[in-house]
């Protein structure tokens, strides 16, 4: 049973989460293949974040495992699973408002880098940590902005900057939390470019709400609703599933 | 009309600008330079009040201890001056019981203190809120009591007399007119603020500001915030203790007034109205509330309290950055004032 | 020895539905509005002002008084806030709020140092409120009593307004979740304002009653803070008014059986345990872990 988990990037085993009585996750097995493109969609209320928050380490499961590349990391907490490999984005701009984009990234770096817990060497000599946050902000069009305060960056720079700082981490498995949303339409090219130019050896699980965004750019769709796994399969497969045109749709006779 | 200002600056490039950051936020500011010239100055031309100067510098580390806390690690508590007194008391105790060696009471007393600071730290990092500000009022006011109650050890109410130091160094006597005890504090002082200055210029100080800004976040970059905890409250708690224990040692008296309510919020009132979060605006705001209230002694208490209450609520409102963020506002204007001739 | 022991409890139940009173208002507004609130205590010192200064000064009944110290403490809560607190709720703002708050206070303090003086006023109750009543064995201060019988005609008249009206389910709503409830077309401000205006109102109102129990002195806003924060941090976390009088009751009990048995380290016990607790307990004694 473990052995047939090994091979995958992230892979979930009986995942439940409950809040008092209400199941959020309900037995959930899933499994995401290296370098994967998948998408989770589901309607309000189907657990999708609530599955990454247990797959992040931000909230602890009711019962269930949760592996990344073979390993179990269910007992770990958030920050040891990042260096792992495992690295998530924030729904809502989860970010740093006073810090400038360089040194968010940098930060992130640096503690990628062991160079956290450093009290006795300045910031300024870590000067390969600072280049490889350049880079990072470079690629993500983000180096105009570098010195300016994260809050006064527009939304959609902010949007970029969530996923900059999940990838200073350089994780396996990347879960982006609706990376899109809330991002007006003259912005929202930058992200599409920068999620399409993610590295091919990322495994990538996204929710998303936006369907356009999620046919582009998924290789498997996984439907989540009430807590379960509806289906999974490839675009094409779930866009004709009569499940899924009913739980999105509400009635079957709609074409 | 020449652009003087504008040709003097090399144009950096937008890579360059970025990755000079920090180096920027590390440089010194010509307030910081400026205060500890003042210091040094003022230590010649006022022989007759060293011991208020060495009272000045003190209070000056203890307000960058506690700036490190709420300026750069975002933790505003409320008992800060548990770390003060109990250095001031390990220290005084030493000497109290007859070791007279200075430096060894000194790091003694830091030592004790930084402990407190780590068993806070493990207390503290649960806690977010009103508990947070809850637990660090507790055991403010549970030491206080603690000391008050062991009255046998610390001598409760009338305090405790730290006795006759040897001479520092074996070479320096401590004399009436405080010019060991000046020299002294401003040597222990400056090497503990320059240790302060290191830290937050550090990727650790980074990230103590990153878990200011947002404590969520920073699990999720893979930074472990307990441990940052513990490290922050213990070396802002040696800090606090070393000048608690400073203080001790020249004024030659340990009292309850170390570990009062009063010194903690006090501390917090230097801070912001000096400028949290930068280090040496705490120095200064240090320096200006000491002088003040010196000079101002026989002014009605009523006064005092009311005008520092009042100025708190006026830096909350309009004016966060305190008297250091006041300056580099007048400067920026200045600046851009010259630069557009 | 018992009659001994129940007196003093009944004397620690009386000053916990004190606390309760005082406290009551700095819970709803530390779970509703998520703003820490340290001038809470100066509410309560303005009630205990404005009843003795009514009683001596003018001659007022002790009853006249009540209505006033509660309706000025209740003002003065709602001006600070329309004013200055509103601009600052939330979590990312504690600093800023409890910066505000402690400047508000000590220039609070001052001003009361400057108009009555530092030293406590002297109290003087009717004849029908001193003096013992004689229960059984036991001689029951007959001021408590009447403390205790207002407290639980108040407690309940607060514990059923919370859970029986709609008012009340509005405030828990907003605690519970903010964003929702104002998405119901529920106007979150004046429900902040009012909620805010009950709260110092009572607290003026427990300041008032407490005339002949605690000192009143400029001292009162820093001195009973703590006290205040304990009932707020042990059980009134997240706006829960059952739990702060349970924290209350605790506390007040704890408080004079400690001073009456162990006089020296009172204070110390009652801020070591709080401390423990809140370390195994983050969100209180009665919370759901």
């Amino acid at each position: 049973m473990d052995a047939s988990l090994n091979g995958y990037a992230l892979a979930t085993s009986g995942l439940v989460k409950r809040f008092g009585a209400l199941a959020a996750v309900d037995g959930v097995d899933f499994r995401l293949p290296h370098g994967a493109r998948h998408a989770l969609i589901g309607p309000n209320g189907s657990g999708k974040t609530t599955l990454i928050n247990l797959l992040s380490g931000t909230l602890r499961t009711t019962a269930g495992r949760v592996l990344l590349k073979g390993e179990d990391i269910t007992r770990l907490p958030a920050h040891e699973r990042v260096a792992r490999g495992l690295a998530r984005t924030f729904q809502i701009n989860t970010l740093f408002p006073a810090l400038t984009p360089i040194e968010s990234v940098t930060m992130a770096v640096c503690q990628r880098r062991g160079l956290g817990p450093v009290l006795y060497r300045s910031m300024k000599s870590c000067r390969d940590a600072i280049d490889e946050a350049y880079g990072l902000l470079q690629q993500l069009h983000l180096d105009g902005d570098a010195r300016r305060p994260t809050k006064e960056l527009a939304y959609g720079k902010q949007r970029l900057l969530e996923i900059a700082l999940a990838l200073a981490s350089r994780p396996t498995v990347l879960l982006l939390d609706e990376p899109a949303a809330g991002v007006p339409q003259h912005e929202s090219s930058e992200i599409l470019a920068v999620i399409s130019e993610l590295p091919k050896d990322i495994a990538v699980l996204f929710i998303e709400h936006d369907i356009d965004l999620v046919f582009r750019f998924a290789q498997r769709i996984t439907v989540m609703m009430a807590g379960k796994i509806l289906c999974e399969g490839t675009p094409s497969e779930i866009a004709t599933d009569q499940q899924v045109r009913t739980v999105y749709l509400g009635d079957a006779s709609y074409v | 009309m020449a652009t003087t200002a504008a040709a003097q600056l090399p144009a950096l490039s937008d890579e360059a600008a970025a990755k000079a950051l920090f180096a920027e936020r590390a440089r010194w500011r010509w307030p910081e330079i400026a205060y500890w010239i003042a210091v040094v100055l003022c230590m010649f031309a006022f022989p007759t009040h060293l011991m208020l100067i060495a009272q000045v510098l003190i209070t000056g580390l203890f307000a960058v201890s506690f700036d490190l806390l709420v300026g750069y690690a975002g933790i505003a508590s409320l008992g800060q001056a548990a770390f003060f007194g109990v250095g001031a008391y390990t220290t005084g105790l030493i000497a109290h019981n007859g070791w007279s060696e200075p430096i060894t009471g000194l790091l003694a007393g830091a030592l004790a203190a930084g402990l407190l600071g780590f068993v806070f730290s493990i207390l503290v990092s649960r806690l977010t809120g009103i508990a947070l500000l809850m637990i660090t009022f507790g055991v403010g006011l549970l030491i206080y009591e603690a000391a008050h109650s062991a009255h046998d050890i610390t001598g409760g109410d009338d305090g405790l007399t730290v006795g006759n130091l040897s001479p520092l160094l074996g070479l320096f006597p401590f004399d009436f007119l405080g010019h060991t005890a000046v020299g002294y504090t401003f040597v222990v002082v400056f090497l503990a603020y320059l240790f302060a200055r290191l830290i937050v210029n550090s990727p650790f100080g980074l990230e103590l500001q990153g878990i200011r800004e947002n404590v969520r976040r920073i699990p999720a970059i893979g930074v472990p915030v307990g441990y940052r905890y513990m490290v922050a409250f213990t070396v802002s708690a040696i800090l606090a203790g070393l000048g608690g224990a400073l203080l001790a040692q020249i004024t030659g008296t340990v009292a309850l007034g170390f570990l009062s309510f009063d010194r903690s919020s006090s501390v917090l009132i230097m801070v912001i109205l000096g400028g949290i979060g930068t280090l040496y605006g705490p120095l200064i705001g240090a320096a200006l509330y000491m002088v003040a209230q010196d000079r101002l002694a026989d002014l009605n208490p009523v006064y005092w309290n009311f005008y520092i209450g009042l100025m708190l609520v006026i830096v909350v409102l309009c004016a966060r950055g305190g008297i250091v963020g006041g300056i580099a506002r007048i400067e920026r204007a200045v600046r851009s004032r010259w630069t557009r001739r | 020895m018992i009659a001994n022991f129940l007196n003093i409890a009944f004397s620690g139940v009386a000053y916990g539905v004190l606390l309760f009173l005082m406290a009551a208002g700095l819970a709803v507004t530390q779970g509703l509005m998520n703003f820490l609130n340290l001038t809470h205590a100066v509410f309560a010192m303005l009630g205990g002002y404005l009843a003795v200064t009514l009683m001596n000064g003018l001659g007022w009944p002790f009853f006249a008084t009540l209505p006033v110290a509660t309706l000025g403490a209740a003002l003065l809560g709602m001006l600070l806030e329309r004013t200055l607190f509103r601009r600052m709720y939330g979590a990312d703002r504690h600093l800023d709020q409890i910066m505000l708050t402690i400047g508000l206070t000590f220039m609070a303090v001052a001003a009361t140092t400057y108009i009555w003086g530092p030293n406590p006023l002297p109290v003087r109750l009717p004849p029908y409120l001193t003096g013992l009543v004689h229960i059984g064995f036991l001689d029951l201060d007959r001021y408590r009593l009447f403390l205790i019988a207002v407290g639980i005609v108040l407690i309940t008249l607060l514990i059923l307004g919370f859970e029986r009206t709609s008012f009340g389910a509005k405030i828990r709503a907003a605690v519970d979740n903010r964003r929702v409830t104002a998405s119901c077309g529920i106007d979150v401000d004046r429900l902040f304002m009012f909620a805010f205006l009950i709260g110092s109102g009572l607290a003026g109102l427990g300041g008032a009653l407490s005339v002949n129990l605690l000192s009143v002195d400029p001292n009162f806003a820093v001195a009973f803070l703590a006290y205040m924060l304990i009932v707020v941090t042990l059980g009134g976390q997240n706006g829960s008014i059952k739990g702060a009088l349970g924290a209350a009751l605790l506390l007040g009990i704890a408080d004079v059986l400690g001073k009456y048995y162990v006089p020296q380290t009172g204070a110390f016990i009652i801020y070591t345990v709080t401390v423990i607790v809140l370390f195994c307990r983050p969100n209180g004694l009665f919370a759901r872990a």
